[in-house]
């Protein structure tokens, strides 16, 4: 394990800034801390635990160019947009957001391979940072996550005067060969000690005996059909915020604008589950109401997910939806009602 | 508030036992003490899950949209500032007098858990109101707040204790945070910049945007069966947050739109999740239609017609409000 103090961490973050695109939590133009690229004038926000947008952004941005078609006379040329292959290495990613890439993974990088998804994915190089002070909404513990260990090519951890620094991957000690010079040998005691810390605060937490795994019943049309449904969406308004700020959402919309009367291009946006056009066909719209929209977030995330990826959730418990819904209602109170309902 | 919960408890199922109502809107609890939520409660027995405390900020008004499809007469309780969003509704059609049963509910002021957690309190296992005072504890400690330091911005414009609309009022009213200043100030600052300054504010504030649509569901003078921006038909990005054109007049539009008709609830800056000052845009126009055709609240009752779809010989023409607003 290495170190260095804060006090050299610019010299650091220039380093690896050299390196490739270094994108950092950084408080942004709304207030916001956020991943931006960092550059010497930005003070990277370490001590923020969850950045507001999650860090699925870099890897599947919500509005991305596919293809340009454009006309001359009667000829017809298709161009594919891609992402530019620049290097990016993307600092500070808590273990929640580490553990969204692994499922947006299996989402994207499953035949058919996303190719836009897979160039991003595939030049990011990720260094993780050990939370060491948890909120009232994580509930990564719930899924199995360690916040004190992270994972990524690389692991850190912020302590009141240093950061602590291993390699995991090959990719990783790649990395770190080129700037370790920067840095010192380090005992691993003093990262233990926060990570006893930090665990003893989780288990404080109200959320910290909330689980999934083996509650929510698996039964597709069982769950489908629970009566739970309609009371526990009334409150929803059908915004999208929760499935905008979640890590682990990942459905889209394609779309043509036409730039000009010979130049279309074709690209793609977020959608969400909650609107009302969401996967609207010529034939119509398979989900009609808000019940039938709502249900399909929840049975996604916690029932045909896991049932489609060896029992994995698209949830990883960073809080988000907790924080950021309008009405306050989020994924846990679903599950609990899910979990008490007797008919499921 | 305590007190409140257990009279709204006792009222909903008073009147569902007695068939007034079928259904009753209130709020139910969370996890944390902050998050409670809007819900429907369709039986005596849910009703004992009712809550009220200092985070019920949420207006029930558009909730009653739902009702009156339905044709269930529900029961819903008010604060006093909810109150104009349900008279807007009413004055819009968009909901029916006889599917709702108001229940005037007394409030004095709403906090905001994300300015608790911006003065540094983290990880909050619990909070208590006393008085003006706000105690928050965390794993790291106690931390304490005065009422107004934590109140949401929208109670901070508080528009008094009264009723705007109700079959009845529970228990007594309770004193209203005094708002003291200029409700327009912040609109006036933008006024006084130079047209390229101006430009420049709002483009950075709405590309802060990530077209969620919250500010528009929550808004009880949004209430179209479809919005245009739902319409695939419509040549407009309904979804996405691109640095265009399009984009950044999905609130200028709705701002259009709402004029006249926005009771200054502040609902849509309060639920946005990039802290848009989306309040600011109508609030400009809450004060030209102050100025231009005298002072007019939207949503004060539910049968005066807002300024702005009624004809006065007097009113000004558009070259005359032009030069009037400098």
């Amino acid at each position: 394990m290495l170190k260095i103090t804060l006090d050299n961490l610019p010299k650091l973050l220039a380093a690896l800034s050299e390196l490739g695109e270094l994108q950092v939590p950084c408080e942004n133009k709304s207030g916001k801390v956020d991943f931006e690229k960092w550059n010497a004038e930005k003070r990277p926000r370490f001590d923020i635990t969850l950045t507001s947008k999650s860090a699925k952004d870099l890897f599947f941005p919500q509005v991305e160019d596919l293809l340009a078609f454009k006309t001359k006379g009667k000829n017809l040329s298709i161009e594919q947009i891609m992402p530019s292959d620049k290097k990016v290495i993307l600092m500070g990613v808590r273990a929640c957001d580490i553990k969204s890439f692994e499922l947006l993974d299996k989402v994207f990088l499953k035949d058919p391979v996303d190719t836009y998804y897979k160039a991003r994915r595939e030049n990011t190089l990720i260094i993780g940072m050990a939370c060491s002070e948890p909120e009232e909404t994580c509930f990564c513990g719930s899924f199995g996550i360690d916040a004190t260990a992270p994972g990524g090519d690389v692991t850190t951890w912020i302590t009141k005067d240093a950061l602590y620094w291993q390699a995991n991957t090959e990719a990783g000690k790649t990395l770190t060969e080129k700037v370790a010079d920067l840095m010192e040998e380090a005992e691993a005691s003093k990262v233990e000690e926060q990570a006893a810390v930090t665990k003893a605060v989780l288990e404080k937490m109200p959320l910290a005996n909330f689980k999934v795994a083996g509650k929510i019943p698996q039964d597709e049309l069982k769950t489908f059909n629970s009566k739970i449904w309609e009371e526990i969406s009334a409150g929803c308004l059908s915004c999208c915020t929760c499935t905008y700020v979640c890590p682990t959402c990942h459905c889209y919309d394609i779309r043509d604008y036409a730039v000009s009367d010979n130049h279309t291009e074709r690209y793609r946006c977020w959608d969400s589950c909650l609107a009302s056009d969401f996967t609207k066909m010529a034939h119509g719209n398979p989900r009609k109401t808000k019940v039938e929209r709502f249900r399909q977030r929840y049975m996604h995330k916690l029932v045909y997910f896991p049932n489609n990826n060896e029992g994995d959730f698209a949830c990883v418990g960073c809080g988000r939806c907790l924080q950021k819904c309008p009405v306050n209602l989020n994924i846990v109170k679903v599950a609990k009602a899910l979990e008490v309902s007797e008919d499921v | 508030m305590q007190k409140i919960a257990e009279l709204m408890r006792a009222k909903a199922v008073e009147l569902l036992q007695s068939s007034k109502a079928e259904r009753v809107l209130a709020w139910r609890a969370g996890e944390f003490f902050y998050d409670n939520a809007p819900a429907a409660f369709n039986d005596v027995d849910a009703c004992q899950e009712i809550v009220y405390n200092e985070f019920c900020p949420a207006n029930l008004a558009k909730y009653l949209i739902e009702a009156t499809k339905q044709q269930k007469k529900t029961v819903v309780f008010l604060k006093p500032c909810d109150t104009y969003g349900v008279n807007q509704l009413l004055k819009d059609h968009r909901i029916k007098r006889e599917y709702f049963y108001a229940v005037g509910t007394p409030c004095s002021g709403m906090l905001d858990v994300k300015k608790i957690k911006e003065l540094g309190a983290k990880a909050i296992t619990q909070i208590t109101c006393e008085d003006n005072k706000v105690i928050v504890e965390t794993p790291y400690g106690t931390k304490e707040f005065a009422k107004e330091e934590v109140l949401l911005d929208k109670c901070m414009m508080c528009k008094g204790n009264e009723y705007k609309i109700a079959d009845e009022e529970l228990g007594e009213k309770l004193e209203p945070i005094q708002f003291v200043g200029d409700r327009f100030a912040a609109v006036k600052a933008i006024e006084a910049m130079s047209a390229e300054e101006r430009f420049a504010f709002w483009q950075e504030e709405l590309s802060k945007c990530i077209r969620c649509n919250a500010c528009r569901d929550i808004c009880p003078a949004c209430s179209c069966e479809q919005c245009i921006f739902d319409n695939q038909e419509a040549p407009v990005g309904g979804k996405a947050a691109a640095d265009d054109v399009e984009e950044q007049l999905f609130h200028l539009i709705r701002a259009y739109h709402v004029a006249g008709r926005c009771v200054g609830c502040g609902e849509c800056a309060r639920v946005c999740p990039q802290g848009v000052k989306l309040g600011l845009l109508n609030l400009k126009f809450i004060k030209d239609i102050n100025q231009f055709y005298g002072a007019y609240q939207a949503g004060e009752d539910a049968t005066t017609p807002s300024p702005l779809v009624s004809y006065k010989e007097n009113d000004p023409e558009a070259e005359e409000a032009v030069q009037r607003r400098g």
